[in-house]
């Protein structure tokens, strides 16, 4: 390509932080005129946020942005963000109830006799947008109806049609399907003929080298290196996403091997999710870590879920040798599994009540007699659990919602320890927490685990599966491999990435 | 995508600073007592207007509390289901039908279902049809996921054109010679105070003990603040709605007796807009319509200041056809107040 090209967008310098948590420390990027630009990184790597910063939705605490040589447009001048970029998110922008010509000209609707909307100029417009990009959708169709293929289409013609010919695609083949997957591609091979530039980012490296020309690595927050696909080849990616070994988080080197002999705390026995995953057969054992590793659709998540309760499954699970009902997430109480969900702002924590009530919710039988709560009780073991996790917080009365992420997320794990477990279940626990937090969660698995209990940890982070005893790697609902600890870690990230000889 | 939104979260919940965690417990006391100056406030105002009358115990019980103990139940019942993350219109259609079927089946003009029944059954029956009311509900919102507001405005119509039906447009009165439960709960005192005031402490307490020291109160708080984390914590979510919804209507249905003994009759509009009336007491007193915040006995504060308006309205001479205005704009300046002194969004 050639040197003396403007870039489209051109980002130098960029940095954006949230009260300790950086979220970007040096974003760059530089994305050439008719290229379509890979943005690859592992979670938290920044990727997010420099889109943000990109469409004007972030004001960035430093560094510049700018559009074919000329600065950006103030973050208020929204109709001059949209001459210049477009962003199509996995989650749908468009308003359902409303049909595809309406979401297209929402706001700017064409004006028909006395100043009124036209319904036949909207209709005759939308037809012709539709048409001028090739998107086989009729206006009328409510949005709602739309499968994600058309939506996508759909917002990626309403971005052009602002004027923009940049447009960044976050993780668009996230919910497609193969076939699905194969016309877009096509579709995005057209577009860039026709002048439009992409930014797409994806977990799915086999798409990078299908679609891109040139790829930009994010790591930590940083900016890693930009170079043309066919100078680098998967190995390069992927130990350019991973890094180096870090130094921070070694925890759980020092474990010891798990005799073969001991007692089995979690046993499933063909258990399976209709649909979404099939029979599993899995043992953890007393003073084991179990990994379930694995992309989104993998299923690990449904697997955590169906063990203890919150979804119906078929099979045989027993706790600590007693079967534990299907569907009832009581019954895996009282069988001794605790449980630290995937996602703790929806159901990890009730952000309005308090750090020591949201830590006794799963024990709320065992602070006093007769089914009372006796706020003594309730309020030590709250205070046991702050200094056993190092929760920062001012007390146990403190809300859980003004808590920080990684404070929040050691109360969801208080939680899930409360009930003294056999085995703790845990989903993505180190989710968007800092480093430190990260240290203390996965520090506090390690630690419990050798008093006996068993985990299965279910993640598809590297630093949280180092800690495992044994990893198991989930791909669209199957389990495909094991390893032992000590595994190789770029191997493993293949397979979840499903670009491994499996 | 999930970088984005723990990224996010993390900006949302920004570190503590120090200092402030200290004052944490100070506030969340401190909006259970936000009514209490205002309703001081009242008070003195009160007393300026009429000082031989006003402080009296006659004057404040006979006539500002005792006419505030249905109210007082029904805000209590509300209040449950408003925290459970749940609605409740139909509430003031209980307080009517309640007793009305009750009263009926006792000493109505009928021969249905075996009528008279003996008088001492109108207490288990008026409770039981506001449970079975209350299970209905349950069934419609809980097990088929209907939406609380309609179904309970549905009820709501529906129960009322239903005690139209039974009471025919008139009014059964002379309940207090007819019914001895009706009369006691009229006009029973104990200690000098009516028995219904008893009844409202006995049972505001009683509520305030269950939902601040209780495992199934707490679940309450629980339910309505994130359903789905209670939930993961192994509460049996349903299962605590519907019973809410049924003690709730148990108590409106309790709150119809005493409405009735009071007046010494079952009127076919017997509870009719009472429902605003509650749900401002109750908002007013922080609990959230979003559910999971707010304590009884900040319900209990907003109950009181309601009274303590509409008394000093009528001692300030306001014009009985203006009294409606006022009240509402002076409810206003209530909220607006309690949003203030508590400094918390209302929601």
């Amino acid at each position: 390509m050639d040197d003396e090209q403007t870039p489209v967008v051109e980002a130098v310098g960029v940095a954006k932080r949230y009260g300790p948590t950086v979220a970007l420390a040096d974003g760059r990027l530089s994305v050439l005129p008719g290229e379509t630009h890979g943005l690859v990184g592992r979670n938290g790597a920044g990727k997010s946020t420099l889109v943000g910063v990109l469409t004007g939705l972030l004001k960035p605490d430093a560094g510049d942005v700018r559009f074919n040589g000329e600065p950006a447009p103030s973050l208020g001048d929204r109709a001059g963000w949209r001459r210049n970029v477009a962003c199509v998110y996995q989650k749908p922008s468009v308003v359902g109830e409303l049909s595809v010509a309406e979401n297209l000209f929402l706001h700017r609707q064409p004006r028909g006799r006395f100043g009124l909307l036209s319904p036949s100029k909207l209709r005759r417009a939308a037809s012709d947008l539709l048409e001028e990009w090739a998107v086989p959708v009729a206006p009328d169709v409510p949005a709602k109806e739309l499968t994600v293929e058309q939506r996508q289409l759909v917002e990626i013609a309403g971005a052009l049609s602002h004027g923009a010919r940049f447009v960044i695609l976050d993780e668009p083949t996230a919910q497609l399907e193969a076939r699905a997957i194969a016309r877009l591609f096509d579709r995005l091979a057209t577009l860039r003929e026709q002048g439009v530039t992409f930014l797409f980012i994806s977990h799915h490296l086999p798409e990078v080298y299908e679609i891109c020309q040139r790829v930009t690595v994010f790591r930590d927050a940083r900016h890693v290196v930009t170079a043309p696909v066919a100078e680098m080849d998967t190995d390069a990616l992927v130990a350019a996403m991973i890094g180096e070994a870090r130094e921070l988080v070694r925890l759980g080197e020092d474990r010891s091997p798990v005799p073969a002999d001991a007692e089995p705390v979690l046993e499933l026995e063909n258990v399976a999710v209709q649909g979404i995953f099939e029979p599993v057969d899995l043992t953890v054992r007393r003073g084991e870590i179990v990994g379930v590793a694995g992309s989104a659709a993998s299923g690990k998540r449904e697997l955590a879920e169906a063990v203890v309760g919150l979804r119906s499954r078929t099979g045989t699970i027993r706790a600590a040798g007693r079967t534990v009902r299907p569907a009832s997430v009581p019954d895996s109480l009282k069988a001794g599994i605790g449980y630290l969900p995937g996602d703790r702002n929806v159901d990890g924590f009730v952000s309005v009540l308090s750090v020591a009530e949201n830590t006794t919710m799963t024990v709320a039988d065992r602070l006093g007699p007769a089914g009372l709560v006796l706020p003594k009780h309730r309020d030590a073991k709250a205070r046991k659990a702050i200094a056993d996790l190092d929760v920062h917080t001012s007390g146990p009365d403190q809300l859980v919602g003004e808590l920080s992420g990684g404070n929040a997320q050691k109360i969801v794990m208080a939680r899930a320890l409360a009930s003294d477990p056999d085995v703790l279940v845990l989903v993505q626990p180190t989710a968007g927490v800092d480093v430190r937090s990260k240290e203390s969660l996965l520090g506090a698995v390690d630690a419990e685990t050798r008093r006996q209990r068993g985990a299965l940890l279910v993640s598809d982070e590297l630093e949280d599966l180092r800690v495992c005893d044994r990893v198991v790697v989930m791909v669209a609902g199957r389990v495909v491999a094991e390893h032992e600890r000590g595994f190789a870690e770029a191997e493993l990230v293949a397979e979840i990435e499903g670009i491994g000889d499996v | 995508m999930s970088e984005q939104t723990d990224e996010r979260q993390e900006d949302q919940a920004p570190q503590q600073k120090p200092g402030r965690p200290a004052n944490r417990l100070k506030l969340a006391k401190l909006r259970d007592l936000a009514l209490i100056p205002p309703i001081i406030a009242l008070l003195i105002y009160g007393y300026t207007l009429k000082p031989d009358v006003f402080l009296t115990k006659s004057y404040l019980v006979d006539t500002v509390l005792k006419y505030q103990t249905e109210l007082a139940l029904v805000v209590l019942a509300e209040a449950l289901v408003l925290i459970v993350g749940k609605f409740d219109l139909s509430l003031e259609s209980i307080v009517g039908i309640a007793p009305a079927v009750a009263v009926f089946l006792a000493v109505g003009n009928t021969s249905m279902l075996g009528a008279p029944w003996p008088t001492w059954t109108v207490l288990p029956v008026a409770l039981i049809f506001g449970a079975l009311i209350g299970l209905f509900n349950g069934l419609l919102i809980v097990r088929f996921k209907l939406s609380a507001f309609i179904v309970t405005l549905a009820m709501l119509i529906a129960l009322r054109g239903l005690q139209l039906a039974i009471v025919g447009g008139a009014t059964i009165s002379n309940l207090a010679n007819r019914v001895p439960v009706i009369d006691n709960l009229g006009s029973l005192r104990i200690l000098t105070i009516p028995l219904s005031i008893w009844i409202v402490v006995l049972v505001f307490g009683l509520g305030i003990v269950v939902l601040g020291y209780t495992r199934i109160g707490r679940s309450l708080y629980a339910v309505g603040g994130n359903p789905d984390a209670a939930r993961a914590a192994g509460i049996r979510v349903e299962r605590v709605i519907w019973v809410t919804l049924i003690v709730a209507a148990m108590l409106a249905a309790f709150a119809g007796l005493m409405l009735s003994a009071r007046l010494g009759s079952v009127a076919a509009a017997q509870g009719q807009n009472m429902i605003f009336t509650v749900f401002a007491a109750a908002v007013i007193g922080g609990i959230s319509l979003d559910g999971g915040k707010g304590s009884l006995f900040g319900a209990l504060t907003g109950v009181v200041l309601l009274g303590l308006i509409q008394n000093v309205l009528t001692l300030a001479e306001v014009k009985p056809d203006q009294i409606q205005a006022v009240n509402g704009l002076v409810i206003l300046v209530a909220l607006v107040l309690a949003r203030l002194t508590s400094g918390k969004a209302q929601d």
